[in-house]
């Protein structure tokens, strides 16, 4: 397979003026004549559905959600990045650009995130003219704050709630177009399959998820726009839902999987309390500003407070080792995501880890009350204190909180071109969903910004130019391909209801995410991961002779709708594990124990990996197909990053 | 004018309604207790009777009686109206279900205390208004007023009548609670809400309800026990 | 700890349901209230029972998919939390704990606690959005907000839309959640243009769906997760019979 990136032409800032320029056009009286699917309604599927139904298309839109408004983007706390330069502080689009690649460890399209940084500035203007309230400051400016480390201010927030309020204003613009009838809103409904006819995306099969029943829906192109996968792991920062259906299916039915073994490991989340844990909970990355991070010096002092025998309160500075303050004195508690979750995971392996599991880092504020005082640090961080103290029943402004790392982000997906479109034609993938932007790892505030991206402004030109090759026809829904697929899913939830065994959907769920967890986490090897291969085919099998499912296909049946996940999520754990493996380098979020600096740091291989690794089916039990899509760095240097 | 009617039909239109109705009888409450002081005034009810027969002969007057009539008629059909409407949006109940914090309970009990205000109201109206106006009263005469009705006798041997004072008395404690709620309600309800005035308007409303009624109470216990006929 | 749980089972819209009893033995008293959800449907589908459906996904306190009425109030007894932020730490041993879905005409119960709350996306189909198209707006800091007003806004905005407000109320009346949307954008300079409109359509919608009418009674703030204030009712009530008195829609 040639894996065609369509990447244009010419120097990197023209690029995507030149190709917007290029693309063919679909004459407005001609757009009524086409009927888009988008599925999705998170950031990326409701600026999509809403641009494109604003342009003329037809639009019908789906989401398992019971609102549109609910995905699982309304839970992004911190904020959203554009290189605005309102700060004044030397940021530009060439800036934002560069932080990303360079974030990204080397491993993302210089074109694409160039683009990224260019249309950032119109997402701003796009959302505060929806409405969107955004911080301001007292001239009644927008605000801005840095983020994740970044050495500008060029992250834009609503309080903790900038990913609600994005999505809201998507959401609006979404509602704007059902009202008009340009937008078919089909809420509660489940994308099952992909439907493809000589090739090329036509429709898609759904269930009501209320009723139960199959429908079909016809299209002239398909846009999946359903989010990331973290719930591979079961515990993730993810929205329980959040799921890898849509993505896995049309992987099935062709489209490349590309780089599946990059998922973000977020630091600052608060830690598992038990087994009956369902999610973690993300504490926003700012903590890190004023949070300082520590564990006992000691073994014995860590298991002390384990069992309570002492309180962290009680051990002196010197007994307390502030580990990412001394590994790392330029960047100290702020140095990036995976190196801080990483080092939480080596000081708890260690035996110095605290909480009851053993699994938690403390993130002490005492020095920022002491030196700020306590007023300033609770308007700076009220709403997280609070809100940990909700959960933890602990009160973080006398004792430190307690945190550690979570799965958080993909930034592997659907292999997609410059276009957006999978390597089936006419079939798109936006958002988290695809793999674009992000190389082998995500800067904060740059998923929104990335989602956004994707909907309102590239989407709108990049479909037109497949779009306008096609004949005005309306894609015929009782085509056999539309048959074969239907019975596919039929058959596939009978077999689920039908397997009537012993062991619950969750409980193999749970299983897969701790296999995940060990050995295709935080850190890999090629040992864990050899292993991990087995043990995750020995689940699946075990799933579809074992799995429990009860009720019926013709009702609202939460049961079988979590194991028409599971069972995807069966198939995708193992080509992580199957991609970790390849990839022997380390880069972003993949850590591989054999390839570190004498640091310990991440050690990239540019001359054998610097490639997007994209994965074709290969069959239920068959060995999936690596294609190879090479990148070429014609802007940056490639460095290796230190945070010393 | 269909926009009118649409207005008034809506929810928020109704209850725009019901606020400027209720608003308008608590001005009317206001000059009927400053009015009825005059039952205090020892002059064996006179001040009272020339005061009842100015209010009853003078047109401005007669046209506010009417008007107040209509906005009691109004405000009891729109609080009723309401009322099923917002049975109606809750056709299953909860099993069970507790009240809110900081909810008062006026609040919640709004239309039963309306309709005991309106049972009063209706007795309130038998007893006085319509013996004044085609009942028999016995008339008194004064030297420059010549021979009016006696109004302040037909109150002084109703309020005689222990049962009547105590009647009257609790009905204005249901009073008080309608207010309670109702005084701030109408605001809120017109939108007159403000950072710096809602403070002022719920301890005016507060104290208004209490005092007005507690006024009023007051008329038929002082009758009772220092000018009681029986006695 | 050991509880007791009477929940709301009803199979579908059709059938009139009711409370089935569930003995809870040795819950954490860490868990949140939906984990222990959890532990009842795990144990209940190992049994080969349907699982008690509820709607969830966040976990966070910001999706507004939970919905439980649990003891008498929507989302529980704590303050300005969703069911999802609830912990059991908050109960105690030997309690008997009564979980209802949302009840109103406008939310039509859909299964066990699931209810149908389609109305609330109707209401902001029907004008909760500012009209303008993808492309061709201002540069952001060509509208200046003041700070005050933006965060005013902001605050009407965090509604979750999770329609416990319509839950607490006891008229059933969708008031808050309305006027926290209306007042939102009629704040915002990019919301006034169309605001008379806005209001006249919304309210319109909302009472075409079947909710109560609010005798400001102010429960919805009281339960709201997110303690939206009365002052959007307030401000929604100005701007509805404003805009009615005044636009020139006849
Ligand atoms: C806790 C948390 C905090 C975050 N904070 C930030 C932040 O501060 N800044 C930042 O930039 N990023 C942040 N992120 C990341 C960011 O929120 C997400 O990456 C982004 O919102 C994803 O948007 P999306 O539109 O791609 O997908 P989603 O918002 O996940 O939407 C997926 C949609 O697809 C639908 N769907 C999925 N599958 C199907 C199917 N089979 N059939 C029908 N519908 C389907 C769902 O119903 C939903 O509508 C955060 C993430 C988490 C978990
Ligand atoms: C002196 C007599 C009365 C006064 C001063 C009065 C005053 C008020 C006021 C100010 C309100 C608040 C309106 C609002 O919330 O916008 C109100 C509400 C109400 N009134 Fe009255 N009222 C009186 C008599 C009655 C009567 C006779 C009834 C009989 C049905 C009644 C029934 C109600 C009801 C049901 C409400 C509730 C509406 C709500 O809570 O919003 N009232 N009243
Ligand atoms: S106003 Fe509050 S209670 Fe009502 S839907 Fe919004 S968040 Fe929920
Ligand atoms: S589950 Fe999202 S708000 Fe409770």
């Amino acid at each position: 397979m040639n894996l065609n990136s369509r990447i244009p032409e010419g120097p990197l800032a023209e690029k995507w003026e030149k190709h917007k320029f290029n693309v063919k056009l679909v004459n407005p009286a001609n757009k009524r004549k086409f009927d888009i699917i988008v599925v999705g309604t998170g950031l990326a599927g409701a600026s999509a559905a809403a641009s494109l139904a604003e342009l003329g298309y037809n639009v019908k839109v789906f989401t398992f959600h019971d609102s549109p408004r609910r995905a699982h983007s309304i839970a992004a706390q911190g904020g959203i990045n554009a290189a605005k330069n309102y700060q004044n502080d030397g940021d530009s689009v060439y800036r934002l650009f560069y932080d990303t690649v360079k974030g990204g460890d080397y491993r993302s399209r210089e074109a694409n995130v160039y683009r990224l940084a260019q249309v950032s500035v119109n997402i701003i203007d796009q959302c505060v003219a929806q409405g969107v309230p955004f911080a301001r400051e007292y001239g009644g400016l927008l605000d801005n704050r840095s983020f994740g480390g970044a050495q500008v201010s060029r992250t834009f927030y609503a309080k903790g709630q900038t990913g609600q309020q994005l999505l809201i204003g998507a959401y609006q613009a979404l509602s704007r177009q059902v009202a008009t009838g340009k937008i078919k809103l089909y809420t509660r409904t489940e994308m099952l399959d992909l439907v493809m006819i000589d090739g090329h995306a036509k429709g898609i099969i759904t269930r009501n998820l209320i009723t139960g029943k199959i429908e079909r829906h016809a299209g002239h192109a398909v846009l999946l726009c359903t989010g990331g996968y973290g719930n591979v792991f079961y515990l993730s920062t993810n929205a329980m839902a959040s799921n890898a259906t849509a993505a896995w299916r049309a992987h099935r039915k062709g489209a490349l999987f590309a780089n599946p073994c990059f998922t973000q490991i977020h630091p600052t989340c608060i830690p598992v309390s038990g087994l009956y844990q369902s999610k973690l909970t993300l504490m926003s990355e700012s903590l890190r500003n004023d949070g300082r991070v520590w564990v006992p010096k000691t073994v014995e002092d860590a298991e002390k407070i384990r069992k309570g025998q002492i309180k962290p309160t009680d051990l002196p500075e010197e007994a307390r080792d502030y580990y990412l303050e001394r590994r790392y004195p330029s960047f100290g508690n702020l140095v990036p995501r995976d190196v801080a979750s990483r080092n939480a995971k080596y000081v708890c392996d260690e035996g110095r880890g605290v909480g009851g599991t053993g699994l938690a880092v403390y993130l002490d504020f005492a020095d920022a009350i002491r030196r700020d005082g306590k007023s300033t640090i609770e308007a700076r961080y009220g709403n997280l204190f609070e809100m940990y103290e909700k959960i933890t029943g602990d009160d973080p402004y006398t004792l430190p909180m307690m945190i550690y790392p979570a799965v958080h982000y993909t930034m592997g997906g659907l292999w997609v071109d410059y276009n957006l479109m999978t390597n089936i034609p006419g079939l798109y993938a936006l958002g988290e969903a695809n793999f674009s932007d992000h190389g082998a790892n995500r800067l904060g505030a740059s998923a929104l910004m990335q989602g956004l991206a994707d909907g309102y402004f590239v989407i709108p030109y990049t479909m037109g130019d497949y779009v306008a090759s096609l004949p005005f026809k309306k894609v015929d829904a009782s085509h056999p391909a539309f048959d074969e697929a239907e019975k596919a899913v039929k058959d596939g939830i009978n077999k689920l209801l039908s397997i009537k065994g012993t062991r619950t959907v969750d409980d193999f769920h749970r299983e897969l995410g701790s296999i995940m967890w060990e050995y295709c986490g935080m850190a890999r090897n090629a040992e864990g991961l050899t292993k991990a291969i087995g043990l995750v085919q020995q689940l699946r099998a075990d799933f579809w002779k074992d799995v429990k499912v009860n009720g019926s296909a013709e009702e609202l049946n939460m049961s079988l709708e979590k194991a028409n996940r599971v069972a995807d999520f069966l198939e995708l754990g193992e080509l992580m594990i199957r991609d970790a493996l390849h990839r022997e380098e380390s880069c972003g979020g993949h850590f591989r124990d054999e390839y570190q600096t004498p640091e310990g740091e991440a050690l990239r291989n540019d001359e054998e990996f610097s490639y997007v690794a994209a994965w074709e089916y290969g069959g239920f039990n068959g060995e999936p197909t690596l294609h190879k899509e090479d990148l070429v760095f014609e802007n940056v240097k490639l460095t290796q990053r230190s945070y010393k | 004018m269909s926009w009118l009617t649409q207005t008034f039909s809506s929810s928020i239109g109704r209850k725009f309604l019901t606020a400027i109705t209720g608003l308008f009888l608590i001005f009317f409450l206001v000059g009927h207790v400053t009015g009825n002081l005059l039952l205090f005034k020892p002059d064996e009810g006179r001040a009272f009777n020339e005061y009842t027969q100015f209010m009853t002969g003078n047109l401005g007057i007669m046209i506010v009686r009417y008007l107040l009539y209509a906005a009691i008629l109004a405000h009891v059909i729109i609080t009723v109206l309401l009322g099923i409407h917002n049975r109606k949006a809750r056709p299953v109940g909860y099993t069970k279900q507790v009240p809110s914090p900081h909810v008062s309970w006026s609040s919640r009990n709004m239309g039963i205390l309306g309709t005991l205000v309106l049972v009063f109201i209706v007795i309130h109206m038998a007893n006085f208004w319509y013996s004044l106006k085609w009942g028999v009263v016995p008339t008194v005469n004064y030297a420059e007023a010549g021979e009016i009705k006696n109004l302040y006798h037909v109150v002084q041997s109703s309020f005689s009548e222990l049962w009547y004072t105590a009647l009257y008395v609790v009905m204005m404690v249901f009073l008080a609670f309608h207010l309670m709620h109702g005084f701030q309600s109408a605001f809120q309800t017109l939108g007159l809400r403000h950072k710096k005035y809602w403070p002022i308007i719920r301890s005016v409303g507060f104290w208004f309800s209490i005092i007005v009624p507690f006024i009023f109470a007051l008329m038929p216990l002082y009758i009772y026990f220092f000018r009681n006929i029986n006695h | 700890m050991n509880l007791t749980l009477k929940v709301w089972r009803q199979k579908g819209p059709a059938d009139k349901g009711g409370f089935v009893t569930y003995e809870m033995k040795d819950i954490n008293h860490h868990m949140s209230f939906l984990e222990m959800m959890d532990v009842l449907n795990e144990r209940l589908e190992r049994e080969g029972q349907e699982p008690v459906h509820f709607d969830h996904d966040c976990r966070e306190g910001i999706c507004g998919s939970c919905a439980m009425h649990i003891n008498g109030r929507p989302h529980g007894p704590s303050k300005g939390t969703a069911t999802c932020q609830l912990h059991m730490r908050l109960f105690n041993d030997g309690d008997v704990i009564t979980v209802e879905p949302w009840r109103a005409k406008a939310f039509p119960v859909v299964k066990d606690l699931v209810v149908d709350r389609s109305a609330f996306d109707r209401i902001i189909q029907a004008g909760g959005y500012v009209s303008v198209n993808t492309g061709g707006v201002p540069d952001a800091n060509e509208i200046p907000v003041p700070k005050k007003i933006a965060d005013e806004a902001f605050n009407a905005a965090t509604c979750i839309s999770c329609g416990a407000c319509v839950a607490a109320c006891k008229n059933a009346s969708a008031m808050l959640f309305v006027s926290a949307k209306v007042s939102q954008l009629a704040l915002l300079p990019q919301g006034k243009v169309e605001r008379k409109n806005r209001v006249e359509r919304m309210v319109a919608q909302m009472d075409a769906e079947g909710f109560g009418n609010c005798t400001n009674t102010q429960a919805c703030s009281v339960e709201c997760p997110k303690e939206i204030s009365q002052d959007f009712i307030a401000m929604m009530n100005r701007e509805y019979i404003g805009a009615k008195f005044t636009s020139d829609n006849v």
